[in-house]
């Protein structure tokens, strides 16, 4: 029952934020505040109420639509807990980094900051193919209207082009999964979307390949992964600040989940025939994003090609198929997801101080804002894989797992670890450092801003000294899904 | 005792937090205090943990501290655990020791500078880094420490940021180690598929019991990890950025780019030394890596011109003499040359930044001349420091630079010849600086005013440098001693006087042979030569031609994402054939019954020749 209220209460935390800006201009604020405070108490509580023995923590199975097979089957293993707590802390950012950028239709704000967690929530929880299709347009609906009405200049055609992208790989998913319940019912005779069910379902191989196609280019699309990757630097680079964070740091994060959770967990053979594909591409996103984050003056964009580069490690550790490989990818997707939502943050703030996103505008700003400075000079040195810091172990323990499936894959991605500093230190360097400028930014960070930003350098702080907790909550899952692959092999 | 080993990086890392949150608004005088008192702190701590250690050795040598698991995933562990033994306590001596002279001189070298308190703040992280890595237990952890100091030394070498040179020797450095790093990880990773650990003593056993001499995966891990050790110690051809680096202020270029970071490479090689072993050919090519690069380092710093950047050069050549004795299987002799470097090199330094104080921020050594007799402390100081340098004995870098020398001739003779030449040009260089800074003609009317936190380092610094020789650790716990070949009294003798040779060279080149040697030197070819050893032999000009401007050229064409356009090529066709069937919508009877007919006899047509 708490996997259901896990979702409703943002569901409904966002009807109430809607009408409430006409009671108090600040009203929808607290009121997300307070959904996703209650959500984050039923994590605490599912936490306490967790046994060691069983991968599932909890599981809810209602009957929805019986003449197909569909249930609204939810269920919560480490991994899934992990990725929820990513998206409640980065609710809380969201809603904190727009606290003086959004000033009109606050109330429809924050209704769809909501519905959008809501959304990625249940595609976290989903363990029924029809409800996952679900929530995964779910999601998609309040995150182009968040782009679409408070996003900037040019909003409109990032904002489409962002449904359209999303749209298509869900058609392919949604064809996918229609095919592979269809073969299922002629094989077994029984109409069912249900996760388990299927996982034990055997295809011929021609078929499994063209079904793990469709979820493939579903889920690179939203990764997002060469050659899919073109929607994401419009929709991050127009999107208000709140929505940017909650791009990068969660929406992008269901597409790494799904090839982990279905595709490649329900067609094992396919996928390990596929994987030098995989694993090439994600090696190119790395290197190619990098050298595109290193030509934009765009900051938001910038960051944006970052998140393809790190993406990219996430799917050459998926297909490695190893232990250290997947951890890794977790990892990954933790801190990056706390990186590169913190870089959003810096620079929907300088954007709000000076109405420009234009690097070559700017320039020396240490001077006035070291607190600015030092923010950003943390998250651009853990966003280069700095030990200690959160991305490093992701993408240490997936190279670690990769090089034991392919070296010369490895050794390109990890290429990687050179390009990186490039672009990192160049934005330092750009925006903060060299000659003072005529104007500087006119106030540093305040206290509510800090605030925001010492928890996400305690959270990459965090996952970058003392993993192990983490490492162990999704060790359990994670066995399962190489067992599972391994069992077809056999 | 041994227990408080986890103290020693605990306070430089408690002092740069204090610095850091307090963002630089504790009152001026506290900063230094917090800033040198945590590394005082460390150095007591570590002379009593070595004196501990030195005197009850543990029964096997080494004490090991875990402080909690770092990762453990299905077979890998990493663990936050201290390893000390001989080595990392030598180590630890220089880093700490030194790091405290260093700390304690910036007080007054940085006095008025307004990042006085981030200067510490950066200097404490950096010296809690290098701790790290020398004490580190297994290869992620020491990898952690290798990537914290280089990024210290980024944010040092840019610390004056305001000039954008700075900035991009400081992003140079870091990016140009970051190749030799990856290459490293790379390394790692091998030894973690073929060992099945980064422990580092335990991954040592397995090689040893695994790999035969000469097996492939230990020439490859060797070759990986010398990667690293290249990048980070400035060897060929990762040696570009040292002189860069030479922007950071000057205590920065001391601690960290002559006495400690720069070395880490040497270290590294000595503590897998084991893969070295086993891998005959990788470490021949150490002691080759090292004596090219000590030679082409020692032609650069000849004609250079900046005193800074003839000692980041004279740095680059003696760590190729530490790369010639690790070659060479003397490791030991390389630790020790290590260890009577960062003094004397810390000292030059220092002395220099003593100088640079004194004349008003001159660095040009042309611009100095004649001030021996006005800057007496500067002076005597540095010259104990270029007579260690030079290798004279007795000072300290005699012993450790002979030791290596006699090493590479049982190794290889054409080694020692190449290191013997390579000292003939260590001594002319050496003596170039003394008589062009110091005696030339009067350029300067500086008076030296040094306070005491400038000149007590200085004098410690210069004891070391002249008596360090009989500090050698005893290293033979750790690292196998060298069967020593008898070597001929004529050797001992040629790699003793070559320095003095060097020295006459000079004082001839600079003396009553100066006018003929500058008519000499002006003709085509040696203005050719002149320029291209300034320009360190054209590596900048060839990687700038080779990497970076393909890089920037990519990036910049590549701006507007060529994917991106294929993209938008489908809007475009899409949206001229919505304007084609659009414009057919002309609302024209006529034109509408004309397709229409059109359409019919087209159909019909079909239909009769299908």
């Amino acid at each position: 029952m708490i996997l259901f209220w896990l979702i409703a209460v943002p569901l409904l935390g966002g009807i109430l934020a809607w009408p409430a800006q006409h009671w108090r201009s600040h009203a929808p604020r607290w009121i997300a505040l307070t959904a996703l405070a209650i959500d984050a108490g039923l994590m605490v509580l599912l936490l306490c109420g967790a046994s060691a023995d069983d991968s599932w923590l909890q599981q809810l199975n209602w009957e929805w639509i019986p003449r197909f097979g569909i249930d609204f089957h939810l269920g919560l293993d480490g991994l899934s807990f992990l990725l929820i707590g990513l998206t409640v802390l980065l609710g809380f950012m969201a809603v904190g980094c727009s606290w003086l950028e959004i000033s009109e239709q606050k109330g429809l704000f924050h209704c769809n900051l909501l519905w959008t967690l809501a959304g990625v929530i249940g595609v976290f929880l989903a363990l029924d193919l029809f409800l996952f299709f679900f929530f995964w347009e779910a999601m998609l609906i309040p995150m182009y209207f968040l782009i679409s009405l408070w996003g900037h200049e040019n909003r409109d055609y990032a904002a489409m082009k962002f449904f359209i992208f999303t749209q298509v790989g869900g058609l392919l998913m949604l064809i996918a999964i229609l095919a592979l319940v269809f073969l299922h019912y002629r094989s077994s005779g029984e109409f069912t979307f249900d996760y388990f069910r299927l996982l034990d379902n055997r295809l011929e191989p021609a078929a499994e390949r063209w079904i793990l196609l469709g979820f493939f280019i579903a889920f690179a699309i939203k990764l997002p992964a060469l050659p899919f990757h073109t929607w994401l630097p419009d929709a991050h680079t127009q999107a208000p600040t709140g929505g940017s964070v909650l791009l990068a740091g969660v929406l992008l994060k269901t597409g790494a989940y799904g090839l982990l959770r279905f595709a490649i967990p329900l067609f094992p053979e396919a996928a390990h025939d596929f994987a030098p594909i995989a694993m090439s591409l994600g090696a190119v996103s790395i290197l190619y994003a990098a050298i595109l984050a290193f030509a934009q003056t765009d900051l938001k964009r910038l960051v944006a090609y970052t998140s393809i580069s790190h993406m990219g490690f996430v799917l050459v550790g998926l297909f490695a198929f190893n232990a250290q490989a997947l951890q890794g990818v977790v990892m990954t997707l933790l801190a990056h997801g706390i990186s590169a939502a913190a870089l959003f943050m810096i620079a929907g703030s300088l954007q709000e101080r000076l109405h420009t996103r234009e690097m070559k505008t700017m320039g020396g700003f240490w001077k006035t804002a070291p607190r600015i400075g030092s923010v950003t000079l943390f998250f651009s040195v853990a966003a280069l894989g700095m030990p200690g810091l959160g991305n490093f172990i992701g993408e240490f323990l997936v190279l670690l797992g990769s090089f034991r499936s392919s070296i010369i894959i490895t050794a390109v991605s990890a290429a990687g670890l050179i390009v990186a500093p490039i672009y990192a230190l160049h934005v330092v360097q750009r925006v903060f450092h060299g000659p003072p400028p005529g104007k500087g930014v006119p106030c540093d960070f305040g206290w509510r801003e800090m605030a925001l930003m010492i928890v996400m350098m305690a959270a990459s702080l965090g996952i970058g000294l003392y993993p192990q907790p983490l490492l162990n909550a999704c060790d359990l899952p994670l066995k399962k899904l190489i067992a599972q692959g391994e069992r077809h092999e056999h | 005792m041994l227990n408080l080993l986890c103290l020693v990086p605990f306070f430089p890392l408690a002092g740069f937090l204090t610095l850091a949150v307090t963002e630089g608004k504790l009152p001026k005088r506290m900063a230094p205090w917090i800033g040198v008192g945590s590394v005082a702190v460390a150095a007591l701590l570590v002379a009593a943990i070595g004196v501990d250690f030195l005197r009850h050795p543990p029964a096997d040598g080494h004490f090991r501290q875990t402080l909690w698991v770092w990762m453990e995933v299905a077979g890998f562990k990493a663990d936050f655990a201290l390893y000390l033994d001989a080595l990392s306590l030598n180590m630890l001596f220089v880093v700490t020791g030194i790091g405290f002279l260093i700390h304690v001189y910036s007080v007054a070298y940085m006095r008025d500078d307004p990042g006085f308190s981030r200067f510490f703040a950066y200097m404490n992280l950096f010296v809690f880094a290098m701790i790290i890595l020398v004490l580190a237990d297994n290869l992620t952890l020491l990898y952690l420490g290798w990537e914290g100091v280089g990024l210290c030394s980024y944010l040092l070498i840019g610390f004056w940021y305001e000039k954008p040179e700075n900035g991009d020797a400081a992003r140079k450095a870091f990016v140009v180690t970051r190749v030799g790093d990856t290459a490293m990880a790379l390394g790692l990773f091998l030894l973690f598929d073929q060992l099945g650990t980064l422990d580092i003593q335990t991954a040592m056993v397995q090689a040893r019991a695994h790999w035969p001499i000469g097996s492939g995966y230990a020439v490859a891990a060797a070759l990986l990890l010398l990667g690293g050790a290249v990048g980070k110690s400035a060897q060929l051809p990762l040696q570009v950025w040292l002189p860069d680096a030479m922007a950071g202020p000057t205590p920065i270029s001391a601690l960290i780019h002559a006495a400690t970071m720069v070395t880490a490479g040497v270290y590294l090689i000595a503590r897998t030394h084991t893969l070295f072993e086993l891998a005959p050919e990788v470490r021949n090519l150490v002691g080759l890596i090292g004596v090219i690069t000590l030679l082409l380092a020692g032609f650069s710093a000849l004609v250079q011109t900046d005193i800074k950047r003839i000692l980041a050069y004279s740095t680059i050549s003696q760590i190729g003499y530490m790369f010639l004795g690790l070659g060479a299987g003397a490791w030991s002799a390389a630790i020790f040359h290590l260890m009577t470097h960062a003094f004397f090199k810390a000292l030059l330094f220092l002395a220099a930044g003593a100088l640079i104080l004194s004349l008003h921020h001159e660095q040009d050594i042309f611009k100095m001349g004649g001030s021996w007799k006005r800057l007496p402390v500067a002076f005597w100081t540095f010259l104990i420091g270029a007579a260690a340098l030079i290798a004279l004995p007795p000072t300290s870098g005699y012993y450790s630079k002979h030791e290596i020398l006699l090493a590479a001739y049982s190794a290889n003779p054409w080694l020692w010849a190449a290191g013997v030449f390579g000292a003939l040009l260590t001594a002319l260089y050496g003596s170039r600086l003394i008589l062009v800074v110091f005696f030339g003609p009067n350029n300067t009317k500086a008076r030296e005013n040094l306070p005491l936190a400038i000149t007590l380092p200085l004098i410690v610094l210069a004891v070391l440098s002249l008596f360090g020789g009989l500090l050698e650790m005893p290293l033979s716990s750790v690292l196998a001693a060298r069967e020593t070949h008898a070597t001929g009294t004529a050797i001992i003798w040629m790699t003793a006087l070559a320095p003095g040779i060097g020295i006459i060279l000079a004082l001839l080149c600079y003396g009553p042979l100066a006018k003929p040697l500058q008519i000499l030197a002006r003709n085509p070819v040696g203005l050719l030569l002149q320029s291209f050893w300034l320009q360190g032999w054209g590596f900048d000009d060839l990687y700038f031609r080779l990497f970076i401007q393909p890089y920037g050229f990519l990036a910049r064409m590549n701006k507007a994402d060529v994917i991106d356009r294929w993209f938008r090529s489908i809007v475009i066709v899409a949206q001229f054939s919505h304007r084609m069937l659009a414009s057919t919508q002309t609302g024209r009877l006529r034109w509408y019954a004309a397709v229409m007919v059109f359409g019919v006899v087209l159909t019909i047509a079909m239909g009769m020749l299908g």
